[in-house]
């Protein structure tokens, strides 16, 4: 929780309600099990922030379990902008005695603790935070009664929440009976009776924890605010790009995006095939490419291995294809509901032979819609499979952000059927290849065979070493040209100075709030973030020469050399030692004191000769 | 991007030359001289020419093995994809684009052995396109190892003092995979294989024809009990004609699941013709249909009202 930079005048906030604390920020962390309806609160309070014009991300645990099991939702919301969900808690509700045990760490000291005292019994000795219990289920079935048992205390927590941050109760109503709205009459009043308890609940067992956020306008784009979390801007991203035909299989945590494809696709005249296997999904993805069609097909670690095989037919025969990853713990079925950069190398080369492909990485929930458009454009014009690899904590966060303007976005999807001249060779030399899909008329006559096995210009079979020569120099020039194309990504911060961090993915957020707190400490410290990952855009050793150290943050192993996969390649590619790793492999995303205290450890003292811990 | 003006309709133009068996030659075949797989070859071409589909909407597809050479061989629009997996992306060609004509070509192992899921799937799914197997019951192209259909005592590399596994059954398991059009052939009856070939393609669902297609250089004679001028015996399905004859309660009833397998257990070399057919509903038209519904439902709106509804939905 930060409070304003300039104190409010004195009295102004007073005459609406002595007791209440401007703040300009505040994280708020929901801790129960899973059926407790956690996220949907978590949910409504950040689209209430999308709605307010306020920034907000959240941050959720998910058990791998079937049904139950402890879960968390954190929210940071407020009228900054919010660019990690918080390293500590302002507040911590506590539905189980679990729940306390496993998070009251989280509280940062002097924030409010908020238990069930029907189910929780705090430590009386521990005076660090502001203690407040509420008979939470009682109150619950208390206000809604009838038969509905327990149910409903997620919407109590809510009023409960609301009445604390005098949020806007109009507005929250509005938000359960959207959701709730199209089932029955009694599920929205039984939410509203449970909501209007915890709304209601007396100022005196709530007194030292009465917060406003400020209203602070910080927006200027005069759209409205999305409230979505990364697979859904995902999905809808791709549908702009002008993806009408996908194909996949279940895995967590890829799957939503495969169920909103389902239903989504078939109002667009399009189709998505649940396949049955990795291997059938994205053969379906690569005969609707082959048919003309922008495809896409999607997994998580395990399952994009499956599917490296017909990716490399894919290299081969210079087919467009989006494929999306959304990482996870690994390896084999690892910590699936946990976040992981692992599949790096796997997605630049993983398959068989020298198979170069196009790996690209978003680096918010937003930039998870913009860059399926980019994908589609490269994915087209270089004929190409794309590779989008995202993670489990931008899949499952929601952010707001501004509405994209989908009149000036959208891609007309139709394949190219038109007929083709004489001079059609379905891999020229000379040329980037442009599939002619079956139904296009080839001037000549004769019809292209679109082939794994190395092949002339025309797409017969050649084992002419000379060809194979040229073939592979062919799929490799062609990115190196993409390449040339891709914008120098911009450096935040210090342009030169100790060290530069380098990040890609999710990680975007946390880098820039640890070294904007880490230049406020007087380090003089840059971000350069990696959207294009391979091809990696041109001139970043330039940049890297500006710094005593570039340290590269990434959410996997060390390996056995002592770097992390993006730092591997950046070796690889520019042979500077001052490139060294920032790793980790708790499954969770990084906290900014976490990377504030990696980063100075390798600037402090013991660095930048130290060991590359 | 492509043009607007592009239609999904390819068969404009009203004067088109014949498909001839010479336009639709491309390369030579690899095979080896005296290989079965010629003779489908042939039988194909005659097949196209009597149907004559416009030439731009053929799509002759493989996975890998000798028979999957097949799309070099004919001038149509051609894919040679992977081992086993050629039905998944058929069925993505076949799903994509309703004007297309979609023939796949394959051996044994590409389609009984490594591609056995996506069989049994496609066949669930009863996607609307041609599957031909040519089945030489050994692996060719890695020259003489033991296939899913290789009988029980066949000397193979892989087996070398004779196989131990039970084969497939490939009548039996089509039927049960759910295809909607089963049939056996076998390559020295040309006749019987462009008349089984043409009633897969005209069948409205995933239509299989099972040929067995020697390979002379590592299972010689393996047909030969079926193949009259070698002293076998080619016996054919005779189907029910429903003429109300006492006699056509003997024949077959391609529409009796039961009654093909019965038919699939036959003693070896068992019988020739159509095992099982049906008028189950394709994939093509259930997913036509749910999106007719679905777009009756958003009163067809255009894809940027679709996408704004969705976002605006998001706020």
């Amino acid at each position: 929780m930060v409070l304003p930079a300039t104190p409010p005048p004195p009295g102004s906030d007073s005459k609406a309600n002595p007791d209440r604390r401007t703040v300009r920020d505040v994280v708020i962390r929901l801790a129960g099990n899973s059926q407790d309806g956690i996220q949907t609160i978590g949910g409504f309070l950040a689209r209430l922030a999308g709605r307010s014009d306020q920034d907000v991300m959240t941050y959720m645990t998910i058990p791998s379990t079937i049904s139950g099991g402890p879960s968390i939702f954190q929210v940071h919301m407020g009228s900054g902008d919010i660019l990690s969900s918080g390293d500590q808690a302002d507040v911590l509700v506590a539905f189980y005695q679990h729940s306390y045990d496993n998070h009251i760490e989280s509280l940062r000291p002097g924030g409010v603790l908020i238990y069930d005292s029907d189910h929780v019994k705090p430590n009386p000795e521990d005076r660090r935070f502001t203690s407040v219990g509420i008979p939470i289920t009682g109150a619950t079935v208390e206000a809604v009664g009838g038969s509905s048992k327990e149910k409903g205390k997620n919407l109590f927590v809510l009023g409960l929440i609301a009445r604390i941050f005098s949020l806007d109760a109009a507005k929250v109503a509005a938000l359960i009976t959207e959701r709730f709205g199209g089932r029955s009459e009694d599920i929205v009043r039984n939410a509203m009776l449970a909501f209007d308890a915890g709304y209601a609940t007396p100022s005196d067992n709530l007194r030292d924890c009465l917060f406003r956020i400020e209203s602070a306008p910080t927006r200027t784009s005069g759209r409205p605010q999305v409230t979505v979390d990364g697979n859904t801007a995902l999905t809808y991203g791709l549908i702009a790009a002008g993806v009408r035909h996908g194909a996949g299989y279940p895995i967590t945590p890829w799957s939503t995006v495969m169920e909103t494809l389902r239903s989504e696709l078939s109002k667009y005249g399009g189709l998505f095939v649940q396949a049955e296997d990795e291997l059938g999904a994205i053969g379906y993805a690569l005969g609707f490419a082959y048919s003309g069609h922008l495809a896409v097909t999607g997994s998580s670690g395990p399952g994009l291995s499956l599917k490296m095989e017909a990716l490399g037919w894919a290299v081969m025969a210079e087919m467009p294809l989006i494929v999306i990853n959304v990482q996870r713990g690994g390896p084999s079925t690892g910590m699936p509901t946990n976040v992981e950069q692992s599949d790096l190398l796997q997605a630049i080369y993983g398959s068989h032979g020298d198979a170069p492909r196009v790996v690209l990485a978003p680096k918010d929930v937003e930039d998870c819609f913009y860059i399926c458009l980019e994908a589609g454009r490269i994915a087209r014009e270089y004929s190409t499979p794309v590779i989008i690899l995202t993670d489990q904590a931008l899949a499952t966060r929601i952010e707001a952000f501004d509405e994209p303007d989908l009149a000036a976005l959208m891609v007309d999807p139709k394949p190219d059927l038109s007929p083709r001249g004489a001079d059609f060779e379905p891999y020229p030399l000379g040329r980037l290849t442009r599939h002619a899909p079956p139904g296009a008329s080839i001037a000549t006559g004769k019809y292209p065979s679109v082939s794994g096995l190395e092949h002339d210009e025309l797409g017969h079979p050649s084992a002419n070493p000379g060809m194979h020569m040229k073939m592979t120099a062919k799929r490799r020039e062609k990115l190196k040209a993409l390449a040339e194309s891709l914008p120098a990504p911009e450096v935040y911060g210090d342009s030169e100075g100790e060290a530069l961090v380098v990040g890609w993915g999710s990680t975007w957020g946390p880098v820039r709030e640890a070294v904007n707190r880490l230049r406020q400490g007087g380090s003089r410290v840059g971000q350069m973030h990696l959207r294009h990952l391979h091809p990696l855009p041109p001139g970043l050793d330039k940049v890297f020469a500006r710094y005593k150290s570039v340290l590269v943050v990434e959410m996997n192993d060390e390996g056995l050399y002592g770097f992390g996969q993006l730092a591997t390649m950046l070796r690889a590619r520019y042979a500077l030692p001052s490139i060294r790793s920032i790793t980790k492999t708790d499954g969770l995303t990084f906290r900014i004191g976490e990377l504030v205290d990696r980063v100075t450890g390798k600037i402090g003292p013991d660095g930048p000769n130290g060991g590359h811990s | 991007m492509p043009s607007p003006a592009t239609a999904l309709s390819p068969s404009a133009q009203p004067q088109r030359p014949p498909l001839t068996k010479k336009v639709l030659t491309a390369d030579h075949p690899t095979w080896c001289p005296g290989c079965g797989d010629f003779a489908v070859l042939a039988a194909f071409y005659r097949v196209l020419e009597k149907l004559q589909y416009p030439h731009e909407s053929i799509v002759t597809l493989a996975g890998i093995g000798c028979s999957s050479r097949f799309p070099y061989f004919v001038n149509t629009h051609g894919v040679h994809y992977i081992h086993g997996r050629s039905l998944p992306f058929a069925a993505g060609v076949s799903l994509g684009r309703d004007d297309l004509h979609v023939f796949v070509f394959g051996g044994d192992g590409d389609g009984f052995s490594i591609g056995g899921n996506h069989l049994v799937h496609t066949g669930r799914k009863n996607v609307r396109l041609t599957y031909v197997i040519m089945d030489n019951f050994v692996y060719g192209l890695t020259k003489k190892q033991t296939s899913p259909t290789s009988p029980i005592g066949f000397k193979s590399k892989t087996d070398p003092t004779g196989v131990l596994d039970q084969p497939i059954n490939p009548m039996r398991t089509l039927v049960n995979s759910g295809a909607t059009f089963v049939a056996r052939s076998h390559a020295s009856q040309v006749n019987h294989m462009a008349e089984m070939m043409e009633r897969a393609a005209r069948h409205d669902g995933f239509s299989v024809v099972e040929i067995l297609s020697e390979c002379v250089e590592f299972y010689e004679g393996a047909f030969d009990a079926a193949n009259p001028r070698k002293g076998g015996q080619f016996r054919v399905i005779e189907e029910r004609k429903n003429d109300g004859t006492p006699e056509d309660a003997l024949r077959h009833d391609p529409s009796d699941e039961l009654a093909a397998f019965r038919l699939a257990a036959q003693p070896w070399p068992g019988v020739f013709g159509v095992f099982f057919e049906s008028d189950r509903p394709t994939k093509n038209r259930l997913e036509a249909d749910l999106i007719a519904r679905t777009r009756e439902k958003t009163k067809s709106a255009s894809d940027l009202e679709l996408l704004q509804s969705s976002f605006r939905r998001l706020r």
